[in-house]
């Protein structure tokens, strides 16, 4: 549905999308995951003929963005970073005008404006101005606009900024319920949004492609070696390091045990080990040995971690593996 | 055709649901009628002092009132035509949803087209509310109308090519006051720039003064319909248009 060969955007002075390359097919979901200033937002509003290319080609449900925008933007619905909405208009007549923008007109437009506030939740405040609605309507408001054409392509820019956890999973429910209709790509840099709401992961940072994969497999790799952190005391006020990690050496499972820091008597190590879970091991290896196990948690989080290391000084390895 | 409707109708449904219309429409609606007043007051004045001396000199309502009046209605337009432009770009980049028409299947062209005619229908509305000063001349003297009608064909093609202008100003910014002080600005240089014909003769004088929106207003004030001035008054439509079609394009490469 969407594919992208090397898209550049290059500014005066700074590259902010570098050679960018990925395919989506029809009826994903897509997360577009990076930090802040990775280049998402551009790389999105280049897909939605806001911004030209650089260099480098972009196509959307086959048409080119450069040489048939008008085709493009009829397929796309396009909800930026802030909703665009006009403060002076009434919800129903904001997106009646972008419906009709969008091409929609007759009998078809008010149709259309009572499914998507259906759809959105937002039935309840038709009447009301945009100017008044709280920050969740707005976002939700916003959503509407975007699938008021019913468009095959979604393009979310970060579609839960600045929402309360609540609205934040109904806006996460409210996506998932379009998935299958629509081509969907949201961007965020909120990991468990991807791991919540896509089913395939592209990550980018400082304008290049690190990795494209799927949720699943990514979190396989991350999966495979499990760090965690292991605060242990001892009873009596000492302890002895290098008998302490020994011990925990010896679990299976294990493959390495590092000391990392000491207040007073407790005493933490990093445990990192092969395959899946060895807390159970762990614990109670601990506890029979006779010291306290004060905390025992993961170093970090799935996706998190694989994030980190993809974004981080790994990351050239990791363009390899994604373009593989 | 259609698009530019859409587009249209918002930006004058937006003049209309705040108060920026009625504010325009009644200041201007009382300064020109201030201005009626005074010509009218005047005219009485001469008429009465030339009966006292007894001259039956002809007076011609369309030669004394109507025409200083459309003169002075061209010069108050240039003080409106800035608050009623300055927003038309400006706020929507301030607000981001310039974004949303950008990405909506409809041209760059209809967009400003849309937004250019939603200011001239305003400015019209301005220009209809004087019209009620001159029905009282109508109803109480004996005026010729086709002066009157080509005079009002003048300020309204006058004010489509500093509404242009403006248009391409507000492009330019996000912030209202800037695009408004410096279309004001630009107006303000376009009605003076005139004057320099009065003291100067060499030829970039004259090209000066002919650039002068006022000086190719007389003729319509006058009620002559003179095709060069009309033609005038069209370039800078065509040109500030143009303008703003560049600008937005170029908006894209930059932002």
């Amino acid at each position: 549905m969407i594919t992208v060969k090397e898209l550049t955007k290059r500014y005066a002075r700074t590259v902010a999308v570098d050679h960018i390359s990925f395919a989506v097919q029809k009826g994903q979901i897509v997360g577009f995951l990076g930090p802040n200033g990775a280049g998402k937002t551009t790389t999105m509003r280049m897909l939605t003929c806001f911004l030209p290319p650089t260099a480098g080609a972009a196509t959307v449900a086959g048409f080119d963005v450069l040489e048939q925008p008008l085709e493009v933007k009829k397929r796309i619905g396009y909800l930026p970073e802030s909703p665009p909405l006009y403060p002076e208009m009434e919800t129903a007549e904001y997106l009646a005008f972008v419906g009709r923008l969008k091409g929609i007109s007759g009998s078809d437009l008010n149709k259309r404006v009572d499914l998507v506030c259906e759809r959105c939740a937002i039935a309840d405040v038709k009447t009301k101005l945009l100017g008044r609605l709280s920050k969740g309507y707005r976002q939700r408001v916003g959503l509407a606009q975007a699938i008021i054409h019913n468009p095959d392509v979604l393009i979310l820019d970060e579609p839960t900024a600045g929402l309360d956890p609540k609205q934040i999973n109904e806006t996460r429910e409210l996506i998932r319920g379009l998935a299958g209709d629509h081509t969907i790509i949201l961007s965020t840099h909120i990991l468990p949004e991807v791991e919540q709401t896509c089913e395939q992961v592209i990550i980018i940072n400082k304008g290049k492609l690190v990795a494209t994969d799927s949720v699943h497999n990514l979190q396989n790799r991350a999966r495979g070696a499990e760090t965690i952190l292991v605060e242990l005391a001892g009873r009596n006020g000492d302890l002895d390091r290098s008998v302490a990690q020994s011990r925990l050496e010896r679990i299976s499972g294990v493959s390495r045990v590092q000391f990392k820091s000491a207040h007073g008597n407790r005493n933490v190590f990093e445990v990192e080990s092969q395959k899946g879970f060895v807390r159970g091991d762990l614990a109670r290896a601990v506890v029979e040995s006779g010291w306290d196990l004060n905390e025992l948690r993961p170093a970090a989080m799935s996706l998190e971690e694989v994030f980190l290391q993809l974004t981080g000084t790994d990351a050239g390895d990791a363009v390899e593996k994604g373009e593989k | 055709m259609r698009n530019i409707w859409i587009i249209c109708r918002k930006e004058l449904r937006s003049y209309f649901v705040s108060p920026i219309a009625y504010l325009l429409l009644t200041m201007f609606a009382v300064v020109f009628g201030f201005f009626f007043w005074n010509a009218l007051g005047i005219f009485i004045l001469m008429g009465m002092e030339m009966q006292m001396r007894g001259q039956m000199y002809p007076m011609n309502l369309n030669e004394e009132v109507i025409r200083p009046l459309l003169s002075n209605a061209s010069v108050i337009g240039l003080f409106f035509i800035p608050m009623i432009t300055m927003r038309l770009f400006a706020e929507e980049k301030r607000s981001g949803t310039i974004e949303l028409l950008a990405t909506s299947p409809i041209r760059d062209l209809e967009i400003i087209i849309g937004k250019w005619l939603a200011a001239v229908m305003l400015s019209a509305c301005m220009l209809l509310f004087t019209a009620v000063n001159f029905a009282f001349l109508f109803k109480y003297g004996n005026p010729d109308w086709k002066p009157l009608a080509i005079g009002y064909l003048g300020l309204l093609l006058q004010a489509g090519g500093l509404l242009a202008i403006g248009t391409f100003i507000s492009t330019l910014t996000k912030n209202q006051i800037i695009a408004g002080a410096a279309t004001f600005g630009v107006c303000l240089l376009l009605w003076v720039l005139e004057w320099v014909g009065s003291y100067e003769t060499a030829t970039w004088a004259k090209v000066l003064a002919y650039m002068s929106v006022v000086t190719h207003f007389e003729t319509f004030a006058k009620g002559v319909l003179d095709i060069k001035d009309a033609v005038f008054y069209l370039s800078v439509i065509f040109l500030g248009l143009f303008f703003t079609a560049r600008s937005m394009e170029s908006l894209r490469w930059r932002s």
